[in-house]
């Protein structure tokens, strides 16, 4: 359905935009229908960027995002509406989602004005308020109110609320979780899985390993702007093939394992060294060879459906 | 506006530095308008004994030359107001034009309006105004408030444009864009109200430098050749040594009402900020 | 030792005070490590600072905290400063970024230790066998802030903080900014730091439960300004009695569990307002086993050794 194809965005940094920073790079990989894929990235792995990039609110350096077949670059601004039609996003800030001054049901006439602009009053109330009711919220609670006096955790359904106002067919969902108190957080997250029998998929970003296995069929790895790994998400977790993955695996904090006995600190002063050539975890890397300093490693299949950057694989 | 008008009024009718500020210069709007009417004295014309002070007759005494203070306050008091509303208009427009165009585009748009504004902006303003000013024989406010507004806007366009900067990343602005609403729209409708307060800051920086500035030209001589203005009554007062003389009569009036006038303007914005923010508007 | 008793403290707001922390008692023993849990709000962080840091807009209401045998005098700040740095110790979450940037590390820690009376080149060979122990150079003395990463700045703070043996060391969300592999590794020195008696007794506030599983010896959970439980780790996982840490425990998302598999819930509703809050046990609208009984506000009772807990039915 969505197809990302050598995906690149870089930045251009101080003045005259000397500094390169190379956000992501030469991404690749495909959502398919009904589908959860997780990305999952630490800070700087580009996987926000990689969100905004789909949603397409920055512009791509190269490569090529299809919607269905469509380049999402070239679209016109009509074009580009149909698309919204059908694919929204949900950040990670829920308060920073809604303009501070105006009522949080604004978004909802927003939507209206824009898309159903014929749509009677009456009949837009009732949609608004299923699509209320549909991410579990009472809206006689909700509605005609400013955000700062609503929760976390309903601003956030608030938002998944707006986007089945639409024909909505992918859901990009960028941390949405983070901000939330634990004891409501996995609520929302239940929300997400029950939307994909309404026939969604969805594109889930976070930092948080426990989320991604809990809701994803498949994996995606980022290291700073590359794929480490990707694949069905229980062989990612439990048959790493990337050292990077290894390591994330043993590090999170688990609630059924205690950490293994050793310190091992992370050659943090090395990695921005290695970043010239070959491969961007090199520098951190246990395993790493003459070659992966030399040459960056392309992503290949190792078993069926599960890719690695790596070349002891 | 977000806020329906009847709460908007409701919540500004609570606030009290609001009020405050705008019944002072709605007070001094009033006299501008009503007092040319309550005087007899035209306000240039030597009407009286030499600097005499306030009096039933005069109500603001008299100037050195016998001219009626009270009659070229409240002409004076109208001079101002043209020249605030005019020159800050011009340049809080050409400001927030400018400004938010560079802002919200970004990239070659942004650097040639940037360069645009800093070319305008180390260009001495007050030079400029002198030549042409100097040029002009036959100078009336409206020259003068145009003058100003032209030569006013890029410190306007500049802190517009770092705050649309700095808005337009917003996750907001992300979901209108994910709306499909348009760029105008988004600027006006989602960035715009959120610096309604700002831009009234910026209106009123501009207010009081065009009314300072309108000052400064007529304290050197190239100021309106045909009427009064606060400014010129006090470099009027200055130059005749009302100060050495005690005729304060003759410079505090208008002294204190230009201070009055942009102190209220300024109580008005902070009011307003409280007043547009609903963080602040609850407590 | 640490023993707080009925510790009571109030922010002053514009609408009256907000109960954050109320009766709080429990004790932290030597060499303990005590994770401090608890939602957004729900007066963790209020605890952990107003042992050290008790300013305005909190106000101390009362109760009594003991360090060693001796009560500290946290209502007075100017008192507490012969206490602070040299027998409690605080990392504040963005002690990272709290660095000057415009001093070297060395000078810094250097104006530190004269502001306590103390030599910075006496201490100086302890100070660079500690930043070996945390795998550092000792160019970092020579460094400015901006030139270190996450990480790096967060051990730095950590020896900082450490480098007088203070009895108290409280930790403040110190690894949420992290990423999992630094988190790991700050986590583990705090460890480290405890083994090597460098600290005696260490409270971690953390929305983290899952650090606190992999490190801490004891767990207090806290909700909505009051104590729910405090038990040994293990007891905390496994055979929790508070209706709250239960639900709290069981909504945590975990690697190996799907949610085709096993669907997670949460707690439905939310924490009350703390500026007039309900009378008795503050957690009796989310509870499911609530009773008539819950309108009074349950003692924080010790149901067998070392674990206590505050609810009426787990007595």
């Amino acid at each position: 359905m969505l197809s990302l194809e050598r995906v690149t965005k870089i930045y251009r940094l101080g003045a005259f935009g000397l500094k390169k920073l190379v956000a992501v790079r030469d991404v690749s990989f495909e959502i398919g229908e009904r589908e959860i894929v997780s990305l999952i990235g630490e800070s700087g792995s580009g996987k926000s960027t990689i969100g905004k990039l789909i949603l397409r609110l920055i512009p791509l350096t190269s490569g090529t995002i299809r919607f269905e077949g469509m380049d999402i670059s070239a679209m016109n601004s009509r074009c580009l509406k149909d698309y919204y039609r059908k694919v929204q996003g949900v950040f990670q800030d829920p308060f920073a989602s809604f303009n501070p001054i105006f009522k949080a049901d604004r978004i909802f006439r927003m939507v209206h004005d824009e898309f159903y602009p014929k749509m009677g009053a009456r009949e837009w109330s009732e949609k608004v308020e299923g699509a209320l009711r549909a991410v579990g919220l009472n809206p006689p609670d909700v509605l005609n109110k400013f955000p700062h006096q609503l929760s976390g955790g309903q601003l956030q359904r608030f938002l998944v609320a707006r986007a089945l106002l639409l024909d909505i067919r992918l859901l990009v969902a960028d941390e949405i979780i983070s901000m939330l108190d634990a004891s409501t957080r996995v609520d929302v997250l239940n929300l997400l899985a029950d939307l994909r029998a309404r026939g969604l998929s969805i594109l889930f970003i976070t930092h948080d390993l426990s989320l991604g296995y809990y809701i994803s069929d498949r994996a995606i790895i980022l290291y700073r702007g590359r794929i480490a790994e990707m694949g069905p998400t229980e062989r990612v977790y439990n048959r790493p093939l990337h050292p990077y993955t290894e390591m994330l695996m043993e590090s999170v904090p688990r609630l059924d394992r205690k950490w293994e006995e050793e310190i091992r600190v992370e050659r943090e002063g090395d990695a921005a060294i290695s970043a010239v050539a070959g491969c961007v975890y090199a520098g951190r890397c246990p395993k790493a060879m003459d070659i992966c300093t030399q040459q960056e490693p392309e992503l290949r299949e190792a078993e069926t459906g599960h890719f690695v950057a790596c070349w002891a694989k | 506006m977000g806020l329906k008008r009847s709460e908007f009024l409701f919540f500004a009718w609570r606030n009290r530095k609001l009020r405050i500020g705008v019944s002072i210069v709605i007070f001094f709007v009033i006299l501008a308008i009503v007092g040319p009417f309550l005087t007899k004295y035209p306000p240039n014309e030597y009407v009286e004994a030499a600097a005499f002070p306030p009096s039933k007759e005069h109500w603001f005494g008299t100037t050195i030359f016998g001219q009626d203070v009270f009659s070229q306050f409240v002409h004076g008091l109208k001079a101002t107001f043209v020249v605030g509303l005019i020159g800050g208009t011009i340049g809080t427009f050409l400001g927030i034009l400018i400004g938010f165009t560079a802002g919200y585009r970004g990239g070659m748009v942004d650097e040639v309006l940037n360069m645009v504004t800093n070319i305008v902006l180390i260009i001495p303003t007050l030079a400029v105004l002198i030549i042409i000013a100097a040029y002009l024989t036959v100078r009336g406010i409206l020259t003068e408030s145009v003058l100003i507004g032209l030569t006013a806007w890029p410190w306007a366009a500049r802190a517009i444009r770092a705050q649309t900067f700095s808005l337009r990343v917003r996750d907001y602005v992300d979901l209108a864009r994910m709306s499909g609403v348009g760029s105008m729209k988004i600027i006006f409708g989602e960035i715009a109200p959120n610096m309604m307060s700002y831009l009234l800051l910026v209106y009123i920086l501009q207010f009081g430098g065009a009314v300072l500035n309108a000052a400064a030209l007529d304290f050197i001589g190239l100021g309106p050749t045909n009427t009064i203005s606060l400014g010129l009554m006090m470099n009027y007062a200055l130059l005749w040594a009302a100060l050495p003389l005690g005729i304060w009569w003759w410079f505090v009036p208008p002294g204190l009402a230009i201070t009055a006038i942009v102190g209220a303007l300024y109580v008005t914005n902070v009011g307003l900020d409280e007043v547009f923010n609903p963080k602040l508007r609850e407590m | 030792m640490l023993q707080v008793e009925n510790l009571t403290v109030y922010y002053k707001t514009l609408r009256g005070y907000v109960r954050a922390l109320e009766r709080a008692t429990f004790t932290v023993a030597d060499g303990e490590i005590m994770g401090l849990a608890g939602e957004s709000g729900c007066g963790k962080t209020t605890l952990g600072h107003s042992i050290i840091y008790l300013r305005p807009p909190m106000n101390y209401i009362e109760g009594r905290v003991v360090l060693d045998g001796q009560e500290l005098p946290i209502w007075d700040m100017e008192r507490m400063r012969e206490f602070r740095y040299r027998h409690v110790s605080l990392i504040p979450q963005y002690a990272m970024n709290a660095l000057n940037p415009t001093r070297k590390i060395g000078k810094m820690i250097a104006e530190l230790l004269e502001s306590r009376e103390m030599n910075y080149d006496e201490i100086l060979p302890e100070l660079k066998r500690r930043l070996d122990l945390v795998q550092l150079s000792h160019d970092v003395l020579k460094m400015y802030p901006i030139e270190l990463s996450g990480g790096m700045k967060q051990r730095t703070v950590m020896v900082v903080s450490t480098l007088l043996n203070p009895s108290l060391l409280i930790a403040d969300e110190i690894t949420s900014a992290l990423d999992v592999s630094t988190q790991k590794a700050v986590c583990e020195m705090l460890v480290e730091f405890r083994d090597r008696g460098f600290v005696k007794s260490t409270i971690i506030i953390t929305h983290d439960i899952s650090i606190l599983y992999q490190i801490a010896d004891s767990i207090l959970v806290m909700y909505a300004g009051q104590l729910s439980e405090k038990a040994p780790t293990e007891t905390i996982f496994r055979d929790a009695r508070h209706p709250y840490t239960q639900m709290l425990i069981g909504s945590l998302p975990k690697v190996g569990v799907r949610y085709q598999e096993e669907r997670l819930r949460g707690i439905p509703g939310s924490p009350p307002q703390l500026l007039d809050p309900p009378p008795g046990c503050r957690f009796r609208d989310r509870c499911p086993v609530a009773f008539d009984r819950c309108v009074e506000v349950p003692p924080f009772l010790e149901i067998s050794p070392g674990h206590f807990v505050a609810c009426w039915r787990a007595y």
